[in-house]
């Protein structure tokens, strides 16, 4: 039994795929997160297996599925697919109306993005064609200091005397690295070099969309305290990061709340939510069966 | 008899040779930089010098080059590896005025004279891609011993076409493509397809007169010898000791000094002191 509508929004990134599943008030549910692997459309179904089994709800409560990310069209179970740059905008502006420049540091790519005060994309800049500025840069220093990935900016913030990594490329940074291990520089004062300089070269990316206050940041870096410390210093301005542990999921959640949007328009306009396409066991729902959920009472927690 | 040495620390491997004085090589040596190259540079001497049966103080010149030819800190000289490869290149191929140096870390285009010297070169060095890296980076991927990639590219018959420039994203390009079931030798064939096309653009930048050698580790890699000279349209010389060009070339210019009569540093050194 569903309390009204589940929306889930799935983002497929290159590194990590993650889930978020909201009901009708806007309220998150679940969230799930996997590694991508190399197979996304099996990390995508993966994870909407956890998805539905965190929020304790049967896949076929799921009333609409929406896709992002550089996955999104690799999900046979979707209802639609929306690009992470709309995503990441609707999803800042919900929580920050006042932002107006959106950092996302992946896995591969990094995107920066200038939204209006309605959440609407007005400007973006990318880099997806090397991995210098790309979250690769980070966990290609960690791999040789040693380090997991979660690790890196608690053991950032342990340096003093952050060291320069002048190289642009990441696998010519990595002889860098090992030059400064060899002549005794502390691993922590790499790692926190390697996080200033990939700051540096996001915040350069930033200007190319005008860099107009206010700023937030989304993505998997928001776990990353001395990359935010770095960002707020070179910026000079604070970061605003997704609030309950969102940041990685902020186009996850974008996705879901352009979900919901859409259902309810749907809905309102008297049509139906059909299953998605080559899936039948998600059941249509329509305008008067919704009204009868919402008005019987709710059952799960 | 005279003998002198050439000694070419690059970013993955420190390379030497020790010649004599009509130039015929005498010693070879090669070892992987780990990690401090000053260290891997003094090995590697001690190393040449012994495969040539000989003791240090019997090197009347010794020239370095490479990447880390500042770390060296027992030798003569440093000349930049541009010159080397140049001079290596020349000396066994006289009709070269072309040079692709296809190292661990950068690649390199070089124009040269008539009379052999250095008139313009191009680098790739901000970049991995295009480099011996990117077959790093494959050997990675597929857990294959680098001397494998180029024999087993050679067995492709359907090519994969890589699409991504980043070494770093190649490497998980590769895995994807394995993972989709093509096979490694047509992904291999892909990844030498892409080193190949950025190595022409980058002789197509300083002119590509014929001849062209060769040189660098990476010459020694068959299918990257047939692609190249696929995609550049012209045969290219390769010699059997291009891995060991930027060495000979820095050896050949220790034999100009030493046949100069240019004194051994340490000798010098040891004259001065009480």
């Amino acid at each position: 039994m569903t309390t009204g509508i589940l929306v889930a929004g799935i983002d497929i990134g290159s590194t990590y795929t993650k889930a978020v599943l909201l009901g009708t008030s806007r309220g998150v549910r679940a969230t799930a997160i996997r590694r991508s692997g190399y197979k996304p459309a099996a990390a995508a179904s993966a994870v909407f297996d956890d998805l539905v089994a965190n929020a304790m709800v049967a896949k076929e409560e799921v009333t609409y599925i929406a896709t992002t990310g550089y996955g999104r069209y690799m999900v046979p179970f979707r209802h639609a697919q929306i690009t992470e740059l709309t995503c990441h905008a609707v999803a800042t502006g919900h929580h920050f109306p006042a932002v107006r420049t959106i950092l996302d540091i992946g896995g591969q790519d990094i995107k920066a993005i200038r939204i209006d005060g309605m959440g609407r994309v007005r400007a973006f800049r990318l880099n997806d064609k090397c991995a210098a500025g790309t979250g690769a840069f980070l966990e290609k220093t960690a791999r040789y200091l040693g380090l997991e990935t979660g690790d890196i900016g608690a053991y950032a913030l342990r340096s003093r005397k952050p060291v320069e990594i002048s190289s642009v490329c990441a696998v010519f940074a990595e002889s860098e690295v090992i030059n400064h291990l060899a002549s005794g520089v502390v691993p922590e004062d790499i790692m926190e070099g390697a996080i200033v300089a990939l700051g540096g070269r996001a915040v350069q990316l930033m200007k190319r969309v005008g860099l107009e206050p206010d700023f937030a940041l989304a993505g998997g870096m928001t776990n990353n305290p001395a990359m935010v410390a770095a960002l707020e210093s070179r910026l000079g301005a604070p970061l605003h990061l997704p609030p309950n542990g969102l940041g990685q999921l902020n186009g996850a959640f974008g996705a879901a709340l352009l979900g919901l949007r859409r259902v309810e328009r749907l809905l309102a306009d008297g049509r139906a939510i059909m299953p998605p396409s080559g899936e039948d066991e998600f059941k249509a729902l329509r305008w008067s069966t919704y009204v009868a959920q919402s008005a019987s009472p709710a059952i799960s927690a | 008899m005279l003998y002198v040495a050439g000694v070419d620390v690059g970013s993955t491997q420190a390379k030497a040779v020790v010649l004599d004085d009509e130039g015929r090589m005498v010693g070879e040596a090669i070892l992987d930089v780990e990690m401090n190259m000053g260290t891997a540079a003094q090995q590697v001497f001690e190393k040449v010098v012994a495969n040539a049966n000989l003791t240090p103080d019997e090197i009347a010149f010794t020239v370095a080059t490479g990447y880390g030819r500042y770390r060296v800190t027992f030798g003569d000289l440093q000349v930049t590896e541009i010159s080397c490869h140049a001079r290596g290149a020349t000396a066994e191929f006289p009709r070269t005025r072309t040079v692709l140096d296809i190292g661990g870390q950068d690649t390199k285009a070089i124009r040269i004279g008539e009379a052999g010297e250095v008139v313009d070169f191009a680098m790739n060095d901000k970049c991995a891609a295009g480099t011996g890296r990117f077959l790093g980076a494959a050997s990675f991927a597929l857990e294959l011993p680098l001397s494998e990639l180029g024999p087993l590219a050679l067995k492709a018959t359907a090519p994969v076409k890589i699409t991504t420039t980043c070494t770093v994203f190649a490497e998980s390009e590769i895995i994807g493509h394995l993972a989709k079931g093509h096979r490694p030798e047509d992904v291999l064939a892909g990844m030498h397809y892409s080193i190949a096309t950025r190595c022409a653009s980058l002789v197509r930048r300083v002119g590509l007169t014929p001849e062209i050698t060769f040189t660098g580790g990476v010459s020694r890699n068959a299918a990257m010898v047939s692609l190249l000279h696929k995609v550049l349209d012209t045969p290219l010389n390769v010699s059997a000791q291009g891995h060991f060009m930027g060495a000979i070339g820095a050896a050949l210019y220790a034999l100009d000094h030493a046949r100069a009569g240019t004194r051994h540093a340490a000798a010098l050194a040891e004259e001065v002191a009480p």
